[in-house]
């Protein structure tokens, strides 16, 4: 290996793991608002992609149909609960954000498409036809089981996650896409191409990293999101309602997730199924992270993408190996130094 | 109920499968052979994740591991099945064991997502490695033959498969009501109840982590030789989530939820290849396993126990006779009284710039009753860690009975003769208060793996049943022996926690805030039973805060304050001194 392609494996490598660290940081933001490891994030992303791709195409994306049948769903229980509660008064309230938001969002994408919009208004439709599906699924599968273990949550999300191969495979068919690059600038730095779409990754990957900083430290509800994931009681005997909290970490993430598709889209063939690597790869980033630190997920998601770009240069039938079996040091390190923190938590 | 009803029921359910193959269409039977097969591995997943607490998402990888490995032996050598069996075997366990070393150290869901993570890299690697076909898979497996006779059609291979089956649930349920099988028990009660009952927790979770993938192994050994033909897809990560979806379904915490879990997922999946194209043409493929998840999280959002743990409530209980007198197990010589038996000199522990003991040093002598006292975070907890082995200090030596204890892991304290209480009771609510007790025999006690499976260690169990019958007796809660842990009121279950901890034949008596959450009542009844086990030449350790409790109790009280120790003396000496009172009132006025 010559140190040029070393350096176009590193980019490479910078650039799928920019990715992943939008998917990572999704990912460790739901799972300390609301315990969940939420590993269809990535199904989320390729959907975006996907869904921008039948946009592009010209053809009403199935993500429309999925949030209409999502929200119904989440409605029915959401009433069924209240009336059982007893709570008719918030009724309103709940078909609001269960059922007209999200059949107001697939709504207005059906008109806009109809107009021919521009690829910027298309990018924008994309990502409001993907943020109401994880807060919608939150409602239907995760609410009924807030209580459970971190175990049972994670088995329920492994199980969502194949809900989701097949719904994605009924509602965008079996054809990967891959979506106009959003940029054919590109530039020569120290003798290697940079092609645009790769900076635009990275570039996108820190302004989102830094939005999300800023929601946390200077806003109101991002401070009851933080307080959420440090203690669930507390921040309630504090009147932040956890439930909602949940609902604002899930579209946060699907934010994250969208972007992350709708960036990965023109580099790579994205398919129904693509997501599960997505997601348990950033998922690896995030667990170096130690699934707490924004920066440390962010930094193991391009540790695992610079990881991932060598070990396909090696062998590309085993580069999926080569990065799970990595994961288990990984796992150990984590695990020993959680442990240290633990013991002192107890004393 | 009786045994012999529960004797009667199980023959009655082997004659029924028996007879199946004649009964039922070869479809059926073949239907019949898949659940049996995935059966097998459920089983080890329940005993993996029900009863040893550890959640597997990769057992799927072990089948494959033990499918490959007997399809390279038969199909692409040309050796025997059987020499494929053993290979198959061999290398699923030689595998398991590496991967638990490795991983079995690891805390809670990160164990969890260490499963995910080796599923999946074994997963990709049957359709990725040179030499198994890649993703073709490897055809022309012969079948499994006995002699001259192979076993091809599905009628053949039905009894093998069952046949094996029914073995594995005898011995899995013998292995469960042994020496053994309690320790497997008592892991999801945490490492630190476990350790102080003198066992290894990461040896036992080992022994567990390759019986379940041995089970594994069997099952692809008899995939392989029934479907003659493997690939990498039923080896893959989604099959791994099957397997747990299986044991789920069935009632992750027993062996047969393994079976019925195995049949109503297997059945459940081919109704919904039935009767899903009826209802949606051409979307079947996609909407099966949309079906399917869906269905398995409302399972799991409406009854997490599983099927067979819920339908057991309704089943009479099985009546069981008292223990009968039995030998004795053998006891450690105890050190004669007034002998020192603890010493603890100069003990400091920091956490980071915090030193919660500094410089501490007392002494027990044996057949007294000390007490450690002191406020809140004088640092009494800190020094029964640090005593029990839950911590080590940071400078200064534990010496117990002659030997430096300062360094040794807490289960090898516990088998020196430390037994202690937990000041948040430590019990298996879903074991018998006999069961509970008999956790505490498992230092004089010697039976392994075979012997528990094979029943070879009846004459241990009945000294050991009847150690824990005495005990509970001596305790006063002799009377009830079967009732489950988990219905005794607190005061009662702090006393089982004392008759576990006599049931190790400890030489000295640990125990953490025994009265704290006691009524006054409780609290005497408590007080009565220390003295007694004192006038039977045991040592006692108190750390405690209640000074009533104290007071009236125990011989020597030594008090802790900010961590350094205040005073030590007789009781009436304490209650005088001026420093005790300004660390507990703040100061004379």
């Amino acid at each position: 290996m010559t140190s040029d392609i070393a350096a176009i494996l590193a980019i490479d490598g910078i650039a799928t793991g920019a990715v992943y660290a939008l998917v990572a940081i999704g990912t460790v933001l739901i799972f300390t608002v609301t315990r969940v490891i939420f590993i269809p994030f990535g199904d989320i992303a390729a959907f975006t992609a996907l869904t921008l791709a039948a946009l592009d195409a010209k053809r009403f994306p199935g993500t429309g149909a999925l949030v209409v049948v999502l929200a119904c769903l989440a409605t029915l229980i959401e009433v069924i609960s209240l009336i059982r509660s007893g709570d008719i008064r918030l009724l309103p309230r709940a078909l609001l954000f269960y059922l007209i938001l999200p059949l107001a969002v697939v709504g207005i994408a059906w008109l806009t498409m109809r107009m021919d919009p521009p690829l910027a208004v298309r990018l924008v439709l994309a990502l409001m036809l993907i943020t109401p599906i994880a807060p919608l699924l939150d409602r239907i599968v995760f609410r009924p089981i807030a209580d459970g273990t971190v175990l049972l949550l994670l088995t329920v999300s492994v199980a969502l996650h194949f809900a989701l191969v097949g719904l994605g495979l009924l509602f965008f068919g079996p054809e990967g896409v891959r979506t106009e690059p959003l940029t054919s600038f590109s530039t020569e730095f120290a003798g290697v191409l940079i092609s645009g779409q790769t900076m635009l990754i990275v570039i996108a990957a820190l302004v989102f990293s830094g939005l999300l900083y800023l929601f946390f430290d200077f806003t109101l509800v991002g401070k009851s999101l933080r307080a959420t994931a440090v203690n669930r009681t507390g921040s309630r005997l504090m009147g932040i309602r956890p439930a909602r909290a949940g609902t604002i970490a899930y579209l946060l993430g699907s934010l994250m997730a969208g972007v992350s598709g709708i960036l990965i889209a023109p580099v790579n063939t994205v398919f129904y199924d693509s997501g599960f690597l997505i997601g348990l790869k950033a998922f690896v980033g995030a667990i170096v992270g130690g699934m707490t630190s924004y920066p440390g997920a962010a930094i193991g998601a391009v540790g695992v993408g610079i990881l991932e770009s060598f070990a396909s240069f090696q062998s590309s039938a085993l580069k999926d190996v080569i990065v799970f079996s990595l994961l288990i040091p990984i796992l150990i390190w984590r695990s020993l130094a959680s442990l240290h923190s633990e013991e002192e938590i107890e004393e | 109920m009786t045994r012999l009803h529960v004797q009667l029921a199980a023959a009655a359910a082997l004659a029924c499968l028996a007879l199946a193959p004649v009964v039922l269409s070869p479809f059926s039977v073949t239907l019949m052979n898949y659940i049996g097969i995935y059966s097998l591995v459920a089983i080890g997943l329940a005993l993996l994740t029900g009863v040893g607490g550890i959640v597997s998402f990769g057992q799927a990888a072990f089948v494959g591991i033990a499918a490959y490995a007997t399809a390279w032996v038969s199909a692409l050598n040309g050796q025997s099945p059987w020499l494929g069996l053993l290979f198959g075997v061999a290398l699923t366990c030689g595998v398991a064991a590496i991967l638990g070393v490795v991983t079995l150290r690891l805390q809670g869901h990160f164990l969890s997502l260490s499963t995910v993570a080796w599923g999946l890299a074994i997963g990709f690697l049957f359709g990725n490695v040179d030499g198994l076909g890649r993703f073709n898979g490897i055809s022309s497996i012969p079948p499994i033959s006995l002699g001259s006779f192979a076993l091809v059609s599905s009628a053949q291979i039905y009894y093998l498969i069952w046949g094996i089956v029914a073995l594995v649930l005898l011995l899995g349920y013998n292995l469960l009501d042994s020496r053994l099988g309690r320790a497997m028990r008592a892991l999801r009660g945490g490492n630190a109840l476990v350790e102080s009952l003198g066992i290894n927790a990461f040896r036992i979770k080992l022994v567990t982590f390759v019986i379940a993938a041995f089970l594994a192994s069997l099952s692809g050994w008899l995939y392989a030789h029934m479907s003659r033909f493997i690939s990498p897809g039923p080896f893959d990560a989604s099959m791994g989530i099957e397997y747990l979806m299986m044991t789920m379904v069935g009632g992750a915490g027993n062996l047969l939820g393994g079976v019925v879990g195995a049949a109503i997922v297997t059945l459940l999946k081919n109704s919904v290849q039935d009767y899903l194209p009826l209802i949606a043409k051409g979307a079947s493929g996609q909407l099966e396993i949309v079906a399917f998840s869906a269905l398995f999280i409302l399972f799991l959002q409406w009854a997490r126990q599983g099927i067979v743990p819920s339908i057991a409530r309704y089943l009479p209980k099985i009546r069981r006779e008292r223990p009968q007198p039995a030998p004795p197990l053998p006891r450690r010589p105890q050190p004669t009284p007034g002998e020192l038996l603890l010493k603890v000199d100069g003990a400091e522990r920091r956490f980071g710039g915090l030193v919660a003991v500094n410089n501490v040093s007392f002494e027990v002598r044996s057949g007294e009753i000390l007490a450690v006292i002191g406020p809140n975070g004088a640092g009494k907890s800190t020094m029964f860690n640090c005593l029990t082995g839950a911590l080590r200090v940071s400078k200064g030596e534990i010496v117990f009975a002659g030997r430096s204890i300062t360094r040794d892991p807490q289960s090898r304290i516990a088998k020196a003769g430390v037994a202690r209480t937990f000041q948040h009771v430590k019990l298996r609510p879903r074991m018998s208060l006999l069961e509970n007790v008999m956790l505490g025999t498992y230092g004089r006690t010697s039976s392994g793996l075979f012997a528990g499976a094979f029943r070879l260690n009846r004459r241990e169990e009945a000294s050991a049943r009847h150690e824990a019958l005495m005990q509970l007796e001596r305790v006063g809660l002799g009377d009830k022996p079967f009732e489950l842990a988990g219905n005794l009121p607190l005061g009662n279950q702090r006393i089982l926690e004392i008759a576990r901890a006599l049931a190790a034949d400890p030489a000295l008596l640990v125990l953490d805030e025994p009265a704290a959450g006691l009524r006054r009542q409780e609290k005497l009844r408590l007080a009565e039973l220390l003295r007694s086990l004192r006038a039977g030449h045991l040592t006692i350790l108190i750390v405690e805060h209640d000074m009533e409790f104290v007071m009236s109790l125990v011989d020597r009280i030594v008090v802790l304050d900010f961590g350094s120790k205040l005073c030590e003396g007789v009781p009436s000496a304490i209650r005088s001194d001026e420093r005790v009172q300004e660390a507990y009132l703040g100061g004379v006025a």
